[in-house]
């Protein structure tokens, strides 16, 4: 096992340094160094959708990637999204439209459906299923979690997504 | 939606209580939590289906004066997990009986080297013959369990039916099976447990049954009840996965506790929580019906028998409600029904959404329409001239005393989903289509809370108290883990008391703490728990009046400062309240005859499928269910409940298959046991009939398990109807398709040499 390594990591506008294992999971480093436990495990595997998060802009199971490889980039978790106590729209209308049900999937739902309004500000329906196919919730059957993110597509701006 | 009387709070969409914190990732599941000089745990499970171990050893390579080990030698109390029966040893002890039976346990400070550790301990086998189908237990050939097998049986008999076959017009058989299905909650059981000689144990955990949890503890440690104390954490999902397994991890965790003298944590990954914990029990269901010439159920014969797994946990109610459910919403003066319960070498099957009723109503749900087929009659007009109404008797001879609106919901149901016209509509397109599409309807119903006499033995006691910090809070053991426990049963109170939603908070799910109202299980919560809360909610208001002066008509101030005055005179403010089953419902366990729920839930549910005649597959495109469960307490919550549970149904029939190889779950992992993705799941169009009931919290039946039931017969009975080919197995994967609708081109047999 190769020795623990200084990586650089920007995590919600901040910022890091940890010392670790550079093979060890973005997960694992969000969850046990950074104490970021809203970032979920589900299979360890790439097929649920609860570890996702944000590297550089694009949607990733933070399962799949050692951190080495995350080194310099910008991580955008679900700690990140409420500003100043305020939730995001997408955060307000899941609250809304009944999208979190057990909540283990919603952080990971979250991101996902954030990444895909930063691209495509008003999907369409097919567009939402698509985009949130990558996350499983056994809870909902997905029709509240479909409601919330039009929903949210609806109620803001583009620049708000883009933040 | 038909609405009842108005109130302030119960009926409205208030956010979800314990929302917030979940949607900014700070709500804390099981392993988000650390406790000081915690240990990390895990188990050596068996590798064979059945035999005696012959030895145990452990690889030199590892230093095992690092590791705390835990082996059946090492429990103080008993060796069993308390369910009904205690059959299950906590840990193997000289034998195994289904594979992944846990043997022995390991702790180690860290959790990769204990992985490691696991691998290392060689365990040797003397193998026995094991039994993995219902048929080999049923034949006795081997003897797994007991006697005979059999974890289980019920008879019932109304009328006569024997004397009906010689004078029916039509006599329809069928047989229906339906596999394992694994519960996929997306947070896997876990939990972490500290010991000492001074509090005893406690555990906190993933789960649905903190009392649960807490009997079992009792008996594998022998201590007493206050020695014991059971936390719910942050539940990701459990659908009663999580209502049984979780007795048997906090029993092993707390074990390697004891004997590391450390906090223990012991949390499954994917592959192990698929492999090692329980499933939904498999089934085969056989039908022989007797009708009139004007399609009237004259006689019904069924015979159920479910695979129950290794040990018999859960299987006896399961097989319960399955009896209880199997003839369907239907009157008929003669029926008989027999079921047993038999045991295999394979993980317990266990508790899961629906408890026996998916399997019993896939099954007469699947025969109406292969009776309908065969006697030439509209599968609607048969189900409708067989309802069952008001003053009508059930199978158990009970007499239905509440109004039964099935008719009003199928027409609804009808109406909303165009049945007649799609189904013209589909007739002309599918000949000359390779898609065929096909329309498929369920109706059923869903006994709330316990069968027969199990809620007057659970005798569950809630209530509620005020803070001195001016707070309202509910004290139950019933959980959160996604349904809106803590939401509906908070609206019930501040409905009653006259505040505000935000005033009223939850007690923490914690034995130490609240009292005792039984497991959150069998849709018992909003109906049985949230009359308590409402009556514990009244009565409060009534000490009030009676002790501090509060005025028949009171604002939220007015109410605070009673609840201060009561507390100066009498030192706390509180309100608890026993179950009372409601006057004229009676159970007799020795006959199986009687009121074998206090209330039901009605749905009547329609697919329309899409058979790709070029790829096999079989898609829902669009579901429509129509339901009546009393008062709707929480629209959006509710809704949620019956498209969630119209999802697994979906996942039930067309997705879902637990591969079995040598009684061992072959594909535990997420890449290829397979649910329904946010691209699978069609449209889901949900009606809601209100008609409150007079013995549940403001009116409300139980909603959780209903919306299971009928999906996968609906699915069925549109692929029937698409392809007029009948399947009466599920799950239904395209292979299944592609067998029997494929035929093979004929080959000459090689000549022999």
């Amino acid at each position: 096992m190769s020795a623990a390594t200084p990586i650089q990591l920007n995590v919600n506008g901040a910022n890091l340094t940890v010392t670790v294992q550079p093979m060890k999971r973005l997960l694992d480093v969000l969850r046990e160094d950074l104490h970021l436990t809203g970032t979920k495990e589900g299979c360890g595997e790439g097929e649920c959708g609860s570890c996702s998060v944000r590297m550089n802009g694009d949607l990733v199971n933070s399962c799949l990637v050692p951190v080495l490889q995350a080194a310099s980039t910008n991580i955008e978790t679900v700690e990140g999204l409420a500003r100043d106590g305020i939730l995001h729209p997408l955060q307000q209308a899941f609250l809304q439209c009944g999208g979190a049900q057990c909540g283990i999937c919603t952080p990971g739902m979250l991101m996902a459906a954030k990444h895909l309004l930063a691209y495509n500000p008003h999907p369409t329906m097919a567009e939402i299923r698509e985009g949130l196919a990558g996350n499983l919730c056994r809870c909902t059957g997905f029709m509240r979690i479909f409601e919330s993110v039009l929903s949210a597509a609806r109620s803001t701006t583009q620049e708000t997504h883009a933040r | 939606m038909s609405t009842p009387a108005k109130n302030r709070i119960v009926g409205t969409s208030v956010p979800r209580k314990e929302g917030v914190d979940k949607l900014r990732g700070t709500a804390r599941y099981i392993d988000d939590i650390q406790r000081e000089g915690m240990w990390h745990g895990a188990t050596v499970r068996s590798a064979v289906p059945r035999g005696f171990i012959r030895s145990i050893g452990f690889d030199r390579k590892i230093d095992w004066s690092e590791f705390g080990v835990v082996t059946a030698a090492d429990i103080p109390g008993e060796n069993h997990i308390q369910m009904i029966v205690a059959d299950q040893p906590c840990l193997a002890d000289g034998q195994v009986n289904h594979c992944e039976e846990a043997i022995l346990l390991i702790a180690h400070p860290d959790k990769h080297k204990v992985r490691e550790a696991v691998d290392a301990v060689h365990v040797e086998y003397d193998l026995l013959p094991p039994v993995f189908s219902i048929e080999e237990s049923e034949n006795q050939q081997t003897v797994i369990w007991g006697a005979d097998n059999c974890f289980k049986s019920f008879q019932l008999e109304k009328g006569d039916v024997d004397s009906v076959w010689s004078h029916a017009t039509h006599i329809v058989g069928g047989e229906y099976r339906t596999g394992a299905q694994e519960h996929l909650y997306i947070e896997n059981n876990g939990v972490i447990a500290e010991y000492s000689v001074e509090t005893g144990v406690t555990v906190w955990g993933s789960l649905q049954c903190p009392f649960y949890a807490h009997k079992s503890l009792l008996a594998v440690f022998n201590l007493p009840p206050e020695k014991v104390r059971v936390i719910q954490t942050e539940t990701g999902g459990a659908f009663g996965g999580k209502e049984d397994y979780p007795s048997v991890i906090a029993s092993h965790a707390a074990l390697l506790a004891m004997k590391c003298g450390h906090p223990v944590k012991m949390v499954y990954d994917r592959v192990e929580d698929l492999a090692a914990t329980t499933k939904r029990h498999p089934s085969r269901v056989r039908h022989r019906t007797a009708l009139d010439a004007n399609g009237k159920l004259l006689a019904m014969d069924i015979d159920i028998a479910t695979d129950g797994g290794a040990y018999s946990t859960l299987s006896s109610t399961v097989l319960s409600r399955a009896t209880l459910h199997s003839p369907g919403p239907y009157v008929c003066p003669n029926v008989r029904i027999r079921s047993h319960a038999w045991a295999t070498n394979t993980v317990p099957y266990g508790a899961f959404r629906g408890f026996g009723a998916p399997q019993t109503v896939f099954a007469v749900e699947r025969h109406m329409d292969e009776i309908a087929a065969s006697i030439n009659i509209d599968p609607i007009e048969l189900r409708r001239r067989n309802f069952i109404h008001e003053g009508e008797t059930t199978a158990t001879e009970q007499l239905m005393r509440e109004p039964i609106i099935l008719d009003k919901l199928l027409g609804r149901a009808l109406v909303e989903s165009n049945y007649y016209n799609k189904r013209a509509e589909f007739a002309k397109e599918n000949s000359g289509s390779a898609i065929k599409r096909g329309m498929g309807i369920a109706a059923f119903y869903h006994g709330s809370g316990f069968t027969g006499s199990g809620e007057r033995y659970l005798n569950s006691l809630a209530g509620i108290d005020v803070t001195a910090e001016g707070k309202v809070r509910v004290l139950v053991s019933s959980t959160e883990f996604g349904q809106g426990t803590n939401t509906v049963l908070t609206q019930v109170a501040a409905e009653i008391l006259g505040v505000e939603y935000d005033d009223v908070i939850m007690a923490p799910p914690d034995t130490g703490i609240v009292p005792n109202s039984g497991p959150t299980v069998a849709s018992r919560t909003a109906m049985v728990i949230g009359r308590l809360i409402e009556r514990a909610s009244q009565q409060l208001l009534s000490m009030l009046r009676e002790q501090a002066s509060l005025p028949e008509q009171f604002s939220r101030q007015q109410f605070f400062a009673a609840c201060e005055q009561l507390r100066k005179k009498a030192g706390e403010v509180v309100s608890l309240c026993r179950y009372e089953a409601p006057p004229d419902i009676f159970w007799d366990d020795q006959k199986y005859r009687g009121e074998a729920y206090p209330a039901y839930g009605w749905s009547v549910q329609i697919a329309q499928v899409a058979v790709d005649t070029v790829t096999y597959s079989a898609e829902v495109e669009e579901f429509w269910s129509a339901q009546e469960a009393g008062r709707v307490i929480h629209p959006i919550l509710a809704t949620g409940q019956i498209e969630g549970g119209i999802a697994q149904g979906i996942g039930y029939a067309l997705y879902e298959k637990v591969v079995l190889q040598n009684g061992r779950m072959a594909n535990n992992q997420m890449t290829n046991y397979i649910m329904p993705t946010a691209e699978d799941v069609p449209p889901i169009h949900v009606f809601w009939e209100e008609l409150p009931f007079g013995h549940g919290g403001f009116g409300a039946k139980g909603i959780g398990e209903l919306p299971h039931d009928g999906p996968a017969p609906a699915i069925l009975n549109a692929i029937r109807d698409a392809i007029g080919v009948s399947f009466n197995s599920i799950p239904l994967l395209p292979e299944d398709l592609f067998a029997k609708l494929s035929i093979a081109p004929k080959v000459e047999e090689p000549a022999s040499v």
